[in-house]
């Protein structure tokens, strides 16, 4: 019987307690090696890096970070919806039209896992801003959710990994970090959760989000036509049609339509479609979009 | 601010073929990020085969456009002949294809393959470099100079939201809207 009961019941982590010695290597151990970053001689790194890459101030600068960006996210009935654009520009230069803009966090959740159609559990962060620095810095929440995993035998909450990078990034404010990023997950605890996470440290829990050079026109989109009880059909043409929108208007964003649902049992991929196709079949079918021409 | 050259955004191309010439251009107007406008067309015409095509801030596109019919409508009326794009001294001269191009303080590029211009100038160099042959038909002009404007503006964020094209021949002009990607 106690067999039984202990198969079906979940194990009580409460009471399962480190050794002293295990929860002072956990606590006090160092931060990993590639955490250390040269920092350049320079009296004041961070107004020489701002010298070095502000191409608004100066537009000779010599390194041109990426920027340029339409992501979104909001909390809805059936779960959350994330959609991004694909762009990648340079200063005006489109660097790529293909870039992966909603980034799997924590070890469960990558793709080689788990090869099938079914929901993937785990947490998704979107990418806005420096491309590097969204990506690395995500990868190395990946790695402190999976520690989390390990160490507290269950998953984290998107409060505690968003918190983790919030404290990351205001750790290094000033030094030039460009990220804002959006932080989704279902998790038993809080249920869908939303928070925004920005390179300045501000950490915000919220239903709606977007980010990024095009967010005012998916804003536009999004705050006429959302409801918190919009059907799932419905939330994902509403994800696709606001970045569509933002990707129609603002220079730095289009290419494909990165679109994905984050539900109870984890987050489910709704296709990376080219934008043009859909423009096309959005203008002629309902009439929108009536500013483009298609005659003489 | 940037720079007055990639404030608006556009792009602009001309190229030579066999007894005729190609001129395309994108339609977008912009302020930096924000598409204010994609019907906006940067090639005039001045007389039956005489097109010019410009870019750069679109307030001097507007000035110079206005301010070069003018002064063709001038000299049409005090020569009482049409102005011709290569040598405006000679009457009776050779109907014979010919493209140019300026920069903006006015130095002459007499090309005798294809010229460009705009925000994506140098992604037009490498499509027009790769495309274009000597001597093509109205038709396979028509076709590379599209392929070399859309395939350039899609590299560029500045410029596209469709395009225009002209084919001019000795006789006649075609006049064609190119369909391009809405980003």
């Amino acid at each position: 019987m106690d067999k039984l009961v202990a198969q079906y019941s979940r194990p009580s982590h409460q009471n399962e307690s480190y050794s002293e010695q295990e929860q002072q290597d956990l606590t006090e151990s160092l931060p990993p090696l590639s955490l250390k970053f040269a920092l350049p001689p320079v009296a004041n790194p961070s107004a020489f890096l701002r010298a070095m890459t502000d191409d608004h101030s100066n537009p000779s600068c010599p390194i041109k970070l990426a920027h340029g960006t339409t992501t979104l996210a909001f909390r809805f009935q059936g779960g959350i919806i994330v959609c991004t654009d694909s762009r990648a520009t340079a200063g005006n230069w489109i660097a790529s039209q293909t870039v992966k803009k909603v980034i799997p966090v924590s070890r469960l959740s990558r793709g080689e896992d788990k090869p099938t159609n079914d929901p993937t559990p785990g947490l998704l962060g979107t990418m806005a801003g420096g491309a590097a620095d969204c990506q690395y810095w995500l990868r190395y929440l990946s790695q402190q959710c999976t520690l989390h995993e390990i160490r507290h035998k269950r998953r984290i909450t998107v409060a505690a990994a968003s918190k983790i990078l919030a404290n990351l990034t205001y750790s290094y404010k000033g030094y030039g970090l460009s990220m804002g990023t959006m932080l989704a997950g279902v998790t038993p605890q809080e249920g869908p959760a939303l928070y925004y996470i920005d390179s300045d440290g501000t950490r915000l829990p919220g239903n709606l989000f977007c980010v990024g050079s095009g967010q005012t026109f998916a804003y536009g989109v999004l705050d006429a036509n959302y409801r918190y009880d919009l059907t799932e059909q419905e939330a994902l043409a509403l994800g696709r049609r606001a970045i569509l929108a933002a990707m129609h208007r603002d220079a730095y964003s289009g290419g494909f339509i990165n679109l994905y649902h984050v539900k109870e049992e984890g987050w489910v991929h709704h296709g990376f479609d080219d934008m043009n196709p859909i423009f096309w079949k959005t203008k002629l079918e309902s009439g929108e979009f009536s500013n483009v021409t298609s005659e003489l | 601010m940037g720079s007055p050259f990639d404030i608006n955004g556009g792009a602009c191309v001309a190229m030579v073929g066999k007894d005729c010439v190609a001129i395309a251009c994108d339609l977008r107007l912009g302020m930096q990020a924000l598409t204010i406008s994609n019907n906006f067309p940067k090639i005039f015409n001045y007389a039956p085969s005489t097109y010019l095509g410009l870019t750069g801030l679109a307030t001097d596109v507007n000035t110079v456009s206005d301010l070069f019919r003018y002064k063709v409508n001038m000299y049409r009326l005090r020569e009482e002949r049409h102005i011709s794009p290569s040598d405006p001294g000679q009457p009776g001269q050779l109907i014979v294809p010919f493209i140019c191009g300026f920069d903006s303080i006015g130095c002459i590029d007499f090309a005798k393959d294809f010229i460009v211009s705009g925000t994506a100038s140098d992604q037009l160099f490498g499509t027009c470099e790769g495309l274009w042959e000597p001597d093509l038909g109205p038709e396979d002009l028509f076709e590379t100079i599209s392929q070399a404007l859309l395939s350039a503006v899609d590299r560029d964020a500045l410029s596209g939201w469709g395009a225009q094209v002209y084919i001019i021949e000795k006789d006649k002009v075609t006049q064609r809207l190119l369909k391009g990607r809405q980003d």
